[in-house]
């Protein structure tokens, strides 16, 4: 494996192995992603959980709470750096900062897909709204790329600020909506059962959005990690 | 020269904080930081290990500026802070196994039990470090600081947060890692005057924002310290 690479592996493994020590962010994100389930099954009036019309709001809805559970877990993937100083044991190394960079959001994205993989069957349930289809797989990997992506490089530059857990969403949500828009319409159609043709602008988009924001933060993450 | 600081300034918004800082190291140097709060040794030696940009002035590590190549000069340090910058679930021996990767260190396997034995935690290799006491931890962050076999060491108050006994023992480390082998430039920080005057061969008093003294270590007595670091600071503070 090339060096550039080991060391993305290395940052990620190392991620994951605390993680599973810990089981901080993970149990953080499951509870919250749950919660705002259970919240929106609950507190919504029963006339838009009829099986016909909750598929126009349900997908919706479930980026709702992939998103929810997602930006608190990348805000506590960096404060748990920053808290204990590792962030700049990181940064005194000699790896290229966009390997960490790659590091970091691979755990993030990794973290995220699992929490979505555990919510999206119980959403179905709560909703009575069948999410199996094999079409979602890609709607919801690309359209979590996107934001572990966007995610992993605002988190980097928030940890530094005082307000950090209020100014990443705000920082983050302006540039993540036209993916969480092309993802939940997507979820839709895919759900729905659409042609196909409607789903794939959608994953085109999303595509052409994932490949930018990996390339840029590559790029930019040592200024966003700069004091 | 291991390391030279050239007009150095670095200010944070209109507060100047080094103002035009000149600075050299030999190689084999242990030198000693001293300056009251607020002085600028943290920022001198966070700008030293790339963590910090200068507002100008230029810095040479080991005769490469640090504008350029920052990747490889990273290579070339290993700095030691009061915070570990471990990782408080892994053990010890998955925190070094970590850094090594990050610093591409060869055979690490080997090397991560030789560092383990010189710092004497071999035998709480497998450990979680949150387990570990302040003091061992500090060990640890020598082992992390030293595993790459860098020629400068950074040390920004090693000492701090640790009791007496802990902090000779660890001054006692640091200095005979220092000479290891090889002969390590090491430039520390540190609020305790005796210890620092111990364990360097030459004094430093940073002092409104410039080096307001020098004096080698031998031609200072412990009692004449603190006069002469008072008498320093306040004239350097002044100008």
């Amino acid at each position: 494996m090339p060096g550039y690479l080991r060391k993305v592996w290395a940052v990620y493994a190392k991620d994951v192995r605390a993680e599973l020590r810990t089981k901080d962010i993970f149990s953080a994100m499951f509870v919250f992603s749950l919660l705002t389930t259970l919240v929106f099954a609950f507190a919504l009036p029963a006339k838009l959980l009829d099986p016909k019309e909750v598929g126009g709001i349900a997908p919706g809805l479930l980026w709702v709470a992939y998103t929810f559970s997602g930006v608190l877990g990348l805000n506590r993937s960096f404060i748990v750096e920053k808290d204990k100083g590792s962030l700049e044991g990181l940064l005194l190394a000699p790896a290229d900062r966009g390997a960490i960079y790659l590091g970091k959001m691979l755990s993030n994205l990794t973290f995220m897909l699992l929490v979505e993989t555990l919510i999206t069957p119980i959403f179905g349930v709560l909703f009575n709204y069948s999410t199996f289809n094999v079409w979602l797989i890609p709607v919801v990997l690309l359209g979590t790329l996107g934001f572990a992506e966007i995610g992993t490089i605002f988190a980097a530059m928030a940890i530094n600020t005082r307000a950090r857990e209020v100014l990443l969403p705000v920082l983050f949500f302006p540039i993540m909506l036209p993916v969480i828009i092309a993802a939940a319409n997507a979820t839709t159609a895919v759900l729905a059962n659409r042609p196909f043709d409607e789903v794939l602008g959608q994953l085109e988009f999303m595509a052409v959005f994932d490949v930018i924001f990996l390339v840029l933060p590559i790029l930019l993450f040592e200024l966003a990690v700069e004091e | 020269m291991m390391v030279r600081a050239h007009k150095l300034v670095k200010s944070f918004g209109n507060r100047p904080v080094l103002r035009g800082l000149d600075l050299e190291l030999r190689q084999g140097d242990f030198v000693t930081l001293l300056g009251p709060n607020g002085a600028g040794k943290t920022t001198l030696l966070r700008i030293l290990a790339t963590l910090a940009r200068p507002t100008s002035g230029t810095v040479e590590l080991a005769g490469i500026p640090l504008n350029e190549a920052k990747s490889s000069i990273r290579g070339l340090l290993g700095v030691i802070s009061h915070q570990t910058f471990l990782y408080e679930d892994l053990n010890a021996y998955e925190n070094l196994r970590f850094y090594g990767k990050l610093y591409e260190v060869p055979n690490l396997t080997a090397r991560v039990e030789e560092v383990l034995n010189k710092v004497g935690l071999e035998q709480r290799a497998i450990d979680r470090v949150r387990t570990y006491s302040r003091g061992m931890q500090q060990r640890l962050s020598i082992a992390r600081a030293i595993l790459h076999n860098p020629p400068i060491l950074l040390l920004d108050e090693p000492d701090t947060g640790l009791d007496r006994q802990a902090a000779d023992m660890l001054g006692g480390l640091i200095r005979e890692l220092a000479i290891d082998g090889q002969s390590r430039t090491v430039l520390m920080t540190t609020h305790n005057l005796e210890r620092g005057l111990a364990m360097s061969d030459r004094i430093l008093i940073l002092a409104g924002g410039r080096l307001a003294a020098e004096r080698s270590s031998k031609s200072l007595a412990p009692e004449q310290l603190q006069d002469f670091y008072y008498d320093t600071v306040s004239l350097g503070g002044a100008r």
